[in-house]
């Protein structure tokens, strides 16, 4: 599979590397391995990388390098073959207590989908999921993908506070809160007790875009 | 060692936090930059009371606190002006003032701007979280208890820096100032100027826009003739820079300010350019905004002019230059 990404400024400080429009694990693979590949040739204009799930924004120190050197350096190690240097993804079990306190919206998926709640957890934790990305809050993980019977739509009414360590699902994604006291609309589902934030750690958070995690229900 | 406190807040202000000049390194995550909007006004009220640029000040917004000072030490005041003074008596900006305890600054009224800093000697010293003291609200990370001041809140202050009484009085010169809304703002279309009609650009580029008064530290929100999308603005989420102006549904843009999320779904019409965007930290609700397209490569001369006139502050009250921003 050929993939020439489309790259293009995103203001005077950082670079879109846009390998497609679509959410796909072989497209999300793409960005992974460029992100591998800037960060282990550290150029001195690079600042800081953040992955999507079919892009790479790449910020980057114009004192160090213009536009058109960053963009020739990116496209060279985008490539156009999937490098066989990338290392394999890190995989982590996340045990996740399902339903009750930990996943008051578990019933009203069931109900939903027309599932029992252990039916629900069964197909939960089944997948190994990838971790697309991290954004909407610090900490948030969104995985793929989510089994197409499990697809809910998301609450009306937002939560206001959900704990580090839930775990919703929202369309064809599931999503893992890291931070105590965030606000979500999708549906909360289970809870996990690993520590997914720790601010005196280096990286702060446990997992990373790239990284493949299963649900093991406790 | 002892905390030193250095001040008491007997009044909070409209949104007063502490920030520095942001997190760095933790996009990825999805743990936003944060730091001083307006980064030249804090690095300069640093560099006059002998601290390094970075250093964490207290960002002040349109309605400025009533603050006790609580141990002697130095003050300066940059960026809006809100009516800066000292135990009632108006005091200079952009200037070092010696104060003692019991002194009482506070604000009489907005003047010009949206945003007044506030750095002291030693800078205000809260724990740093992921490297940064900057504040950022909405997952209550950073600063003092990851929230805005309140009433009864004690700032700590950091050490007071070798010889800083000799540096009261000292004044930034005019031409090392900076601020106000230069009209236009210089822009770098895209990423995804495909996503609009050619009448959306013309728009931007041609009409005033108004700064409405749900702006807040994540974007400023414009009001102004409609954006038209070609396809819907919705696009897969991807990393947003600051200054992205990005454009929901509704035609509105939004220009993405420091405590933006990480990524967003929004198409982008253009990107404001980093020399500019502490520009927009002073843009009031009501104001108006003008948009003018520049390339990459004018843009990181601008860039350049705004970093030599940092080194120059430096330069001018003997404080190291700043690497970042």
């Amino acid at each position: 599979m050929k993939h020439a990404p489309r790259i293009m400024p995103a203001g005077d400080e950082a670079v879109l590397v846009e390998f497609a429009q679509e959410i796909r694990r072989e497209t999300n693979l793409w960005v992974r391995a460029l992100a591998h590949r800037v960060m282990a040739e550290k150029p001195r204009w690079l600042r800081e990388v953040v992955p999507a799930y079919a892009s790479l924004l790449v910020y980057y120190d114009p004192g160090e390098g213009g536009y058109d050197k960053v963009a020739a350096t990116l496209r060279a190690l985008a490539g156009d073959e999937l490098p066989g240097d990338l290392p394999p993804a890190r995989q982590f079990q996340i045990p996740v207590r399902y339903g009750g306190e930990d996943g008051p919206d578990l019933e009203w998926v069931a109900a939903k989908v027309g599932m029992s709640p252990d039916e629900v957890i069964a197909r939960h934790s089944a997948p190994l999921y990838v971790v697309y990305m991290l954004g909407f809050l610090p900490g948030f993980c969104y995985l793929g993908d989510l089994p197409a019977e499990l697809a809910v739509e998301r609450r009306e009414t937002p939560r206001l506070s959900l704990p580090a360590g839930a775990v919703a699902i929202g369309g064809r994604q599931t999503g893992i809160y890291s931070l105590d006291d965030s606000p979500g609309g999708w549906r909360w589902i289970g809870r996990t007790g690993v520590r997914l934030w720790d601010p005196r750690r280096n990286p702060p958070f446990l997992l990373q875009a790239g990284d493949e995690v299963r649900f093991v229900p406790v | 060692m002892e905390e030193r406190i250095g001040f008491e807040v007997l009044l909070p202000g409209l949104w007063t936090t502490v920030q520095d000049l942001g997190r760095p390194g933790y996009q990825r995550f999805g743990v936003p930059a944060s730091g001083a909007l307006d980064g030249f006004a804090l690095a300069a009220a640093n560099g006059l009371v002998g601290n390094e640029p970075g250093a964490a000040g207290l960002e002040i917004t349109l309605v400025g606190p009533v603050l006790k000072v609580m141990a002697e030490g130095l003050v300066a005041c940059t960026g809006a002006d809100l009516g800066f003074s000292i135990d009632g008596e108006p005091a200079a900006m952009w200037q070092a003032h010696r104060v003692r305890p019991g002194q009482v600054i506070a604000f009489s009224g907005r003047r010009f701007g949206c945003r007044a800093y506030i750095a002291c000697a030693g800078g205000v010293a809260v724990p740093p979280v992921m490297g940064s003291r900057s504040t950022y609200t909405r997952a209550r990370l950073g600063g003092l208890a990851g929230r805005a001041l309140r009433i009864g809140d004690r700032i700590p202050a950091g050490p007071l820096p070798q010889g800083w009484r000799q540096r009261h009085g000292l004044a930034l010169p005019r031409n090392l100032r900076r601020y106000g809304l230069p009209q236009p703002v210089r822009v770098i279309l895209g990423p995804q100027l495909d996503r609009f009609r050619a009448v959306a650009v013309e728009r931007l580029l041609g009409a005033p826009f108004r700064v409405t008064p749900q702006s807040d530290r994540m974007g400023l929100r414009l009001h102004g003739p409609r954006l038209v999308h070609r396809g819907g603005a919705d696009i897969l989420s991807e990393g947003v820079a600051p200054g992205s102006i990005q454009v929901p549904g509704d035609g509105q843009p939004i220009v993405l300010l420091a405590d933006r999320q990480t990524t967003g779904g929004y198409a982008k019409i253009a990107t404001v350019i980093s020399a500019d965007l502490d520009f927009l930290g002073q843009a009031a609700p009501g104001e108006r905004v003008t948009f003018r397209a520049v390339d990459v490569a004018a843009a990181h001369r601008l860039r350049e002019e705004r970093r030599g006139l940092l080194a120059a502050v430096a330069a001018f009250t003997g404080t190291p230059a700043g690497c970042e921003n």
